[in-house]
């Protein structure tokens, strides 16, 4: 079972079919108890960084994750979801994360030139560096994902499992251990998104 | 480096596909949902969804439909048609868009699109506009392209982009079912008033114009048609690998 943490942001509708499409059982839950029974969790996020962390605290939904996610259990973060794990984000003010990946969350604007739009949105291909996370094995270089996003996951070098070029090389997606994340929409990418999402609910708990 | 999307526009009255002429005359083409899957399996990088009756009847969008298309296809979908209050953002959400295409409502109500950026984030608001020119000036028209407003299209749009739009689709009502090539005029206009994404829509009828779009206006970010890909007149995998032999990025 994989469960997707209901923190009260965004939409869960489309994560949700798209788990359903990989034949995986998925539930959308809020429950600290089915959280701790799944066999996977994954963290979405949309919207401000300090709102979603708040919220996730709020409902003590922060502890059952980090407390899960040391535990060994497979835990995916998307978009948001992923900037969440990190230890902290630089988006309106300075806000806590998870600490689950080292790193911060800096604006883009930062790396990338004045010209390029923001947020970086639409369909960037992925690089994936010397060797291929296990989350990628269904996938070849340079695959196309869709991201929307105006901050990236900064000072991660040694988590960083694929990146994207839009002016500077952003930080696509991270690992640690069981702890995954991407920046990017799986669940809006096509057979690519799909792929990962598979490889995710393959994995060995 | 990000890629030129292609988005195939599904307008949809009484639950099927139907495509207008200069917005009228419309046909029926085939089911939503079978269309969506068919552009998801196919190349399309995002699918809008409009439902083309809802602006001047007030009709709700067929929310099941919507719900069944969201749960199909895994690339980006945009929905509009009758979206005149936050309340109807929320509901289509909830159905499976990903973004929300306003058009008649905003300008109804131009505070409509920064109270849902609020709420939603910029990303999630996308201001369609239908613009024709009338004496020499771009102006903006309403209910479908059938009503002048008598605003100028340009300072429209970048007031609604001040207020929080997160892109904008431009339909030229000139060039729209003529087939002759997308109206670089106006867009060119338009992404030097703007930098957050432009979708080019209306006049597409062959692989060259797509071609044409993209070489006349290098930071435009996609093109958007409808009946040239419904009846198969270009297939987008084959409009991918001309736009790509041009040396145009696109996701394959």
């Amino acid at each position: 079972m994989v469960a997707i943490v209901d923190y009260g942001v965004g939409n869960l509708f489309s994560l949700a079919s798209s788990f359903k499409a990989v034949g995986a059982e998925v539930t959308v839950t809020s429950d600290p108890a089915v959280l701790r029974a799944a066999e996977r969790i994954v963290l979405p996020g949309v919207g401000a960084f300090g709102d979603a962390a708040a919220k996730l605290r709020e409902c003590g939904l922060d502890r059952v994750v980090i407390e899960e996610a040391k535990a060994g259990k497979p835990l995916l973060g998307i978009c948001l979801g992923m900037q969440l794990l990190f230890e902290k984000s630089f988006e309106y003010g300075e806000h806590e994360g998870l600490g689950l990946i080292k790193g911060e969350i800096r604006p883009i604007a930062d790396v990338i030139p004045a010209d390029l739009k923001i947020p970086h949105i639409g369909w960037n291909a992925l690089h994936f560096g010397k060797e291929k996370s296990p989350l990628f094995r269904y996938l070849n270089e340079g695959d196309h994902v869709y991201f929307v996003h105006s901050f990236y996951g900064a000072n991660c070098a040694e988590s960083v499992i694929a990146t994207a070029e839009y002016g500077a090389e952003l930080t696509a997606a991270v690992a640690s251990g069981n702890v995954y994340g991407c920046q990017f929409h799986p669940e809006k990418s096509g057979r690519v998104g799909l792929a990962i999402l598979r490889a995710f609910c393959e994995k060995e708990a | 480096m990000i890629t030129k999307r292609i988005i195939p526009c599904l307008d949809v009255r009484n639950g099927r596909v139907v495509k207008g002429v200069n917005f009228e005359g419309v046909s029926d083409v085939s089911s939503p949902v079978e269309l969506a899957r068919y552009y998801s399996d196919n190349g399309a990088d995002e699918l809008v969804f409009y439902d083309i009756t809802a602006s001047f009847e007030g009709r709700a969008l067929f929310t099941d439909i919507l719900r069944e298309v969201a749960s199909s296809i895994f690339i980006p979908l945009t929905v509009g048609g009758g979206i005149n209050t936050v309340e109807d953002f929320d509901r289509v959400l909830k159905c499976g868009a990903d973004k929300v295409s306003v058009n008649s409502g905003a300008i109804r109500n131009p505070a409509l699109i920064g109270e849902a950026a609020k709420r939603y984030g910029d990303q999630c608001v996308v201001l369609s506009v239908d613009v024709k020119r009338v004496d020499g000036d771009f102006c903006v028209f309403a209910k479908g392209g059938r009503e002048n407003t008598g605003m100028e299209a340009i300072d429209w749009i970048r007031r609604c982009v001040d207020a929080g739009a997160g892109e904008v689709v431009v339909n030229s009502i000139d060039t729209d079912g003529v087939k002759k090539g997308f109206d670089i005029e106006l867009l060119q206009r338009v992404c030097d008033a703007v930098s957050v994404p432009v979708i080019a829509s209306g006049g597409a009828g062959n692989v060259a114009h797509f071609v044409e779009l993209f070489h006349a206006i290098p930071t435009i970010d996609a093109g958007l048609a409808a009946s040239i890909f419904h009846f198969r007149e270009v297939a987008i995998p084959d409009l991918k690998m001309a736009l790509k032999q041009e040396n145009i990025p696109v996701r394959l």
